[in-house]
């Protein structure tokens, strides 16, 4: 494939030179002459940091070039010049497309991101481009059942740029059994945008290995300090809504918490105190399978509303996700009517019929159309399904 | 995580200076709250307080999520206080103090001083808000009234900046002085504003776009300088306005650059080609260069005065005391003292102008009014570009920096446009034609019609290039109340 860069780039047209996006910089790619402001291409680590606080909407161009466009050209612009034209589908991902688009089926038709998600970078790095990153953690956290895992990959000084509820694509090294290179696998980004820790360069995933797994064995058998190539990052949908007043409901089984854990710490990180509450439906075996059992119980009520629920706990009846929603009725029924409702469910396909079936119950008994307003949620980007 | 980057949006007053662990200022600021509310109500936007605005709300201060765009009855908008993250182990970047700590609290020696910076510039921000409140009913689209809005509300949070501060630092006078920023009024025979462009009125949309992009640009230039401040507080304040403040210039940048594209149009279609042909260009009922120029002679040369005398010992001690730096000092490289600089000072001596090296410390105001007048060129350039292209022959430019001055080394004199020194009654004759006349004013007047469908622009004006957040160019900026 032809090898394009994406290239950030100012409209000299519309920027007013007011100097806010020079200030924001967190790396210092943006400087100016007396004529413009301009991005340079070497420094650009697309963190998107400039575009929300830009007024005018004139820093917000991405270009896909044979060869980014130096300093010195940019400062002599009068205009913008032609932009090229999109790169096809096929050359971006389409493998990592076509795995996001079956697992969104379940919201039931075109899904938009909530109104106010920040804007996502995808496609950054792709196979032929992939990032590296060093693994600089990997350790259980579910202490029964099967392993799963939480690995921490750190891209040293390379920027990958992800959102809460974003996916990364991983590829295991070797061949498969008719010879070809093995087929990318995605996996939700469990960690906040800005790293494990505020402002470390690093994302996690929550792994779980699967019995004759070929990617979840090689990545949960993956030691301290050895390196892996990355992909992505993808999904400009199943996104986080930035604001305060949002309420969210997260609904889960399994490793389908990790986006919920991004989600809950950037909160925790950004917003304790907001109007708008999380709430967690986790559903597990047991509460040693639960994945991060042990950290979820340290987090204080005002910030995540949870509930555990386990199908094969002894001496109790199996309970499921949605038969504790159905015990929740009241709760939820109030939620349904917020207007700042955004709903996620991640996990199992499996998991989707059961919630349906408990909200439209839910609904009906509280006078509301469940169809009816997950249609408007869907519409209004506050719908998302990622099941597998 | 860096201090300061959790925000409380529960409360009456969203914030993240931890207002909640803080009894004393919560009460004082919620003792204020009504009175301000009041006074948005008495002065600000006439006719528009139920009326839905798509504004943007500052909701944090971290760049990736900061703001939020929705529909908001501008009575509702949440007001915050927001600092900007505090820098770990700031030092005091310029002054005698230079390399100390930065003050948290405020020094004894420096109280007054401080106390009358932050008082002057949050007088400003509500009498802005004072001079525009006429204009929503000539707005030239919904587009043009919800930036206007935008403004509005934004000068509003930066007064609740500049107050939280007075309370929470300065005692009972700091008290006082919240309560006389609500108490004066811009343009009252008794009770004006402290400084004197914000004493004159704000009659037409083209005076509010110079406004914002000449007055305004003054502002952003005080914030600056202040944002550079020892006492840490200020200057994180200050840092958080300035990304509003930006938007503040793009409303009067864009706007007078619409004007001018608007003009140069309709004389393209009617092949005029004569930028002096007025009567010619007004029947196309379009406003003509020359007097988009007297426009900017005006508000350019009333702005100048704002940043006071050339030559003055205040700036000097206030620079020296690490109150108040230079524009973007932590990009300057010298030695952030200057104690031994100097700097050239165009003066007035002897019916003459002359260049004297004076101490750098006693013109710093000129100084910040020099990287003014380059900041303002930037803006001409632009909108001579338009002219340009269009192949017109006429160029804007900035007015001399004597020319119709009334404080500083200029104000005894009168000069023309170019900075000829010319006796009163030369200047008697000269001004009609340099400075926005009665038959202009009426002019521009007559086009002062409301356009309130979504998506039309009123016939003096060009439509954006790109909508606000993005929006299309229908999009419904304002669903108006009668």
């Amino acid at each position: 494939m032809n090898a394009l860069t994406k290239q950030h780039l100012i409209d000299p047209e519309v920027c007013i030179r007011c100097n806010t996006c020079e200030a924001t910089c967190p790396v210092d790619a943006i400087t100016h002459d007396d004529n413009n402001y301009v991005v340079d291409p070497g420094k650009c680590n697309f963190c998107m940091d400039c575009v929300a606080p830009c007024p005018t909407g004139s820093i917000d161009h991405w270009f896909h070039v044979p060869e980014p466009f130096p300093l010195a050209a940019q400062f002599s612009w009068m205009e913008l010049p032609p932009k090229p034209a999109e790169p096809l589908a096929s050359l971006m991902d389409n493998e990592a497309e076509a795995l996001l688009e079956a697992a969104h089926t379940g919201a039931g038709g075109r899904v938009l991101a909530p109104p106010s998600a920040a804007r996502p970078l995808v496609n950054i790095f792709n196979r032929t481009n992939p990032a590296r990153a060093t693994i600089t953690g990997n350790f259980r956290v579910a202490t029964g059942g099967s392993d799963t895992r939480h690995i921490i990959l750190d891209f040293g000084s390379r920027n990958f740029p992800v959102l809460e509820g974003q996916s990364i694509g991983l590829v295991p090294p070797g061949f498969d059994a008719a010879g070809k290179p093995h087929t990318m696998r995605l996996y939700s980004v469990a960690s906040p945008r800005d790293g494990e820790r505020p402002n470390t360069n690093n994302l996690a995933l929550t792994v779980k290995r699967v019995e004759g797994g070929v990617a979840s064995n090689w990545l949960c058998n993956l030691k301290m300090g050895e390196m892996v190539e990355v992909i992505g990052p993808f999904g400009s949908t199943f996104l986080m809504p930035d604001a305060p007043d949002a309420n969210i409901l997260m609904i889960c089984t399994g490793t389908g918490a990790a986006p919920f854990r991004g989600f809950t710490e950037r909160r925790r990180r950004t917003a304790p105190l907001a109007s708008g509450r999380l709430h967690l439906y986790f559903g597990a075996r047991t509460p040693e399978e639960l994945p991060y059992f042990g950290p979820l119980q340290k987090l204080p009520k005002t910030l995540l509303q949870q509930e555990l629920v386990y199908s094969r706990l002894p001496d109790a009846p199996r309970e499921y996700v949605q038969d504790r929603m159905r015990a929740r009725a009241a709760s939820l029924a109030a939620l349904l009517r917020s207007e700042t409702l955004h709903i996620y469910i991640c996990g199992l396909k499996g998991l989707e019929d059961g919630v349906e079936s408990a909200l439209t119950d839910i609904a009906m008994d509280a006078g509301l159309n469940w169809p009816d307003i997950r249609e408007t949620l869907r519409r209004s980007g506050r719908f998302h399904v990622e099941t597998y | 995580m860096p201090d300061g980057m959790n925000i409380d949006y529960d409360g009456l007053i969203p914030n993240n200076v931890g207002l909640n662990a803080d009894a004393r200022v919560r009460k004082a600021l919620e003792t204020w709250h009504p009175g301000y509310i009041d006074w948005w109500k008495d002065m600000g936007p006439e006719g528009f307080q139920d009326s839905l605005v798509y504004l943007r709300t500052a909701i944090g201060v971290d760049p990736k999520g900061w703001a939020k765009f929705d529909y908001v009855k501008m009575p509702e908008y949440k007001w915050g206080i927001l600092l900007a993250p505090a820098v770990p182990d700031r030092k005091i970047p310029f002054g005698k103090h230079k390399g100390e700590p930065v003050w948290q609290e405020v020094p004894g020696e420096y109280r007054a001083m401080l106390r009358r910076l932050i008082t002057v510039q949050g007088d400003t921000e509500p009498a802005s808000v004072e001079q525009q409140r006429h204009l929503g009913t000539t707005a030239p689209s919904l587009y043009d009234l919800r930036n206007l809005f935008q403004v509005n509300v934004e000068e509003g949070r930066h007064l609740w900046s500049m107050v939280y501060l007075l309370h929470k630092y300065f005692g009972t006078e700091g008290r006082e002085e919240a309560e006389e920023l609500l108490a004066r009024r811009s343009g009252h025979q008794d009770t004006p504003r402290m400084l004197g462009a914000f004493n004159e009125a704000t009659p037409d949309w083209l005076s509010f776009f110079m406004f914002t992009f000449f007055t305004d640009r003054d502002g952003k230039m005080q914030l600056e300088a202040l944002a550079q401040s020892g006492f840490d507080p200020l200057s994180r304040t200050c840092r958080f306005m300035l990304t509003e403040e930006a938007h503040h210039m793009f409303v009067g940048d864009s706007g007078v650059q619409r004007v001018v594209e608007r003009t140069v149009e309709a004389m393209q279609q009617a092949g005029i080609t004569d930028a002096h042909d007025i009567a010619g260009v007004r029947k196309l009922g379009v406003i003509d260069l020359p007097t988009i120029q007297k426009k900017i002679n005006l508000h350019f040369s009333l702005t100048l005065d704002l940043f006071g005398n050339e030559i003055s010992t205040n700036a000097a001690n206030a620079f020296n005391a690490g109150i108040k730096g230079r524009y973007r000092e932590d990009k300057l490289e010298d030695d952030h003292q200057l104690l031994e600089a100097t700097y050239p000072v165009l003066r007035h001596v002897g019916g003459d102008f002359i260049t004297e090296d004076v101490p750098a410390l006693s013109a710093l105001n000129l100084r910040l009014r020099n990287d003014y007048v380059q900041d303002c060129n930037s803006g001409i350039t632009r909108w001579n570009r338009v002219i340009e292209k269009a192949g017109i022959d006429f160029r804007l430019a900035l007015p001399h920096v004597a020319f119709n001055r009334h404080i500083g080394e200029f104000a005894a004199i009168h000069t023309d446009i170019a900075g000829q020194i010319i006796d009163d009654a030369a200047w008697a004759k000269l001004q009609d034609h340099v400075l926005p006349n009665q038959g202009d004013a009426d002019y521009i007047t007559s086009l002062m019609v409301a356009v309130t469908e979504p998506g039309a622009f009123a016939g003096w004006i060009a439509a954006p290039r790109v909508g606000i957040d993005n929006k299309p160019g229908d999009f419904e900026y304002v669903q108006v109340v009668a």
